[in-house]
């Protein structure tokens, strides 16, 4: 929600601060969540472990570093070969956003996989992860847009969400190695 | 207890007299057209906290209401006989139309991003529309990027681009500023027309300041609501300002526009910055512009 939410602003030059802006921001994020949802889902029926569950989030972090270096010259490109900005700014946000949010939508099926341990409470887990992401979103959305636009450049922000999801993936690998295979027991 | 009585008094019969008479929800604001005896404003926002974006007497069509549309006019000081002029953030149109009616011959465009505002202007405001005077429903950025790229030039560039809260974040950056100075024709001129205080003050003094070199502040006594004129190559001296004021008096006087008192509020920024030197410039990357202005 944090990038989402930059998204708008990293557009405005290009595509200025019209309706269909948002419109186009949030309809490639639903669309690539939605893509996200079903990857994940089926990635966790393969041999599911924590290993690969950080290796999302590694991904997810370095497909997010190109907003950050190649988000001028992309949207410079699409400015000036399509005229209206409806379609641009799809183009654009397509472009910069539709992978990256491929990959974070991965995260919540898998983690519904990886912390189901009885079918019985799988309703219940998929609850507390809808709860702790959709919180998730709430609090990175008005962090984002009251304080951290005050204090610093919007790469910096960026930037600094690609680094909390990869230490994330660090993290989650290093666990598991250290736990032994001890999450392999229930693939 | 007096003073808050006349306060409630003054409320009420202002109230009271004030009368809705047209309301319009557009894709970006609630647009209402409100009528006090003479005076016709148009308005954005709820009725709490309304705004006034634009006003004219009804009787007097000529006469301009606001003050900083008048000192938006101190541009024909530093520049002469404009011929292309662009205006971005339409409002009721006064401001077209007073410029199409000072030179009939100059082309005048308007860029208004809601179209609903035309519509006002058009049906409440008597917005004069011919060959010369065009407008497009566009966003300010979008329209100046792609004039840039078409290499058009303007002699008179005129910032009024306003959202419900002060000047949308993307229209106050260094990368945009760069822009209108890409469509600025030689000896032309910038107004913008401003009223941020405090904070938000400096950082846009800064910004333009990046971006133009000194710049010259329009205002009256209280700083905030001020004219930026930037682009200007020169400062004018006192004793050509009062040359030119003394030849458009007499034009300008019809709309109520006080020319000469206008050229004594003009500061030169070079002489007197009133920003504090290390001032975060705006960008692109860093624009809480709208959150400064508290």
């Amino acid at each position: 929600m944090g990038i989402e939410l930059l998204g708008g602003r990293i557009l405005a030059p290009y595509f200025g601060s019209s309706v269909h802006i948002w419109g186009s921001i949030i309809t490639v994020f639903m669309l690539s969540l939605s893509f996200g949802y079903l990857l994940g889902g089926k990635l966790s029926t393969k041999n599911a472990s924590l290993t690969k569950y950080g290796l999302i989030f590694l991904v997810a972090s370095i497909m997010v570093v190109p907003i950050t270096l190649f988000a001028e010259p992309i949207m410079e490109f699409i400015f000036t070969h399509i005229e209206d900005s409806r379609y641009g700014s799809l183009l654009a946000s397509t472009a910069l956003f539709f992978i990256p949010t491929i990959i974070l939508g991965m995260i919540s099926p898998y983690s519904v996989r990886l912390l189901v341990t009885d079918s019985e409470k799988s309703g219940q887990v998929a609850g507390i992860l809808y709860f702790v992401s959709t919180l998730g979103s709430a609090l990175g959305t008005i962090i984002t847009s009251f304080y951290f636009v005050l204090a610093f450049d919007v790469n910096t922000i960026i930037s600094a969400f690609a680094l909390t999801l990869g230490s994330l993936g660090v993290l989650a690998i290093g666990v598991n190695s250290f736990a032994g295979n001890k999450e392999l027991a229930h693939a | 207890m007096l003073k808050y009585l006349l306060l409630a008094a003054s409320v009420f019969s202002g109230a009271a007299m004030s009368e809705v008479i047209h309301e319009e929800r557009s894709l970006y604001r609630n647009i209402i057209v409100d009528e006090t005896r003479d005076l016709r404003c148009l308005k954005f926002n709820t009725k709490s906290s309304q705004t006034s974006q634009s006003c004219m007497y009804k009787n007097d069509p000529d006469k301009l209401v606001f003050n900083y549309t008048k000192l938006t006019f101190a541009s024909l000081l530093v520049t002469e006989n404009p011929k292309n002029v662009l205006v971005i953030g339409l409002g009721g149109g006064t401001l077209s139309n007073v410029i199409h009616e000072l030179y009939p011959g100059a082309k005048i465009h308007n860029v208004e991003i809601d179209s609903a505002v035309l519509k006002v202007a058009r049906d409440y405001f008597n917005f004069i529309e011919t060959d010369n005077v065009t407008s497009s429903v566009q966003d300010g950025r979008i329209f100046i990027k792609r004039a840039a790229i078409k290499k058009q030039k303007y002699d008179w560039i005129i910032l009024d681009a306003f959202n419900g809260d002060y000047i949308p974040e993307h229209l106050l950056t260094k990368e945009f500023f760069e822009e209108v100075q890409s469509v600025l024709a030689d000896g032309g001129v910038i107004a913008a027309n401003t009223f941020s205080s405090s904070k938000l003050y400096e950082h846009e003094s800064a910004t333009y300041h990046s971006v133009f070199g000194d710049f010259i502040n329009v205002s009256r006594a209280n700083r905030s609501n001020r004219i930026i004129l930037a682009g200007i190559k020169t400062m004018p001296t006192q004793a050509q300002l009062n040359e030119r004021a003394k030849a458009l008096e007499s034009k300008l006087k019809k709309y109520d526009i006080d020319i000469n008192a206008i050229s004594n509020y003009m500061q030169y920024t070079k002489n007197s910055q009133d920003w504090p030197k290390n001032t975060k410039i705006l960008t692109d990357q860093y624009s809480p512009a709208n959150l400064l202005n508290f």
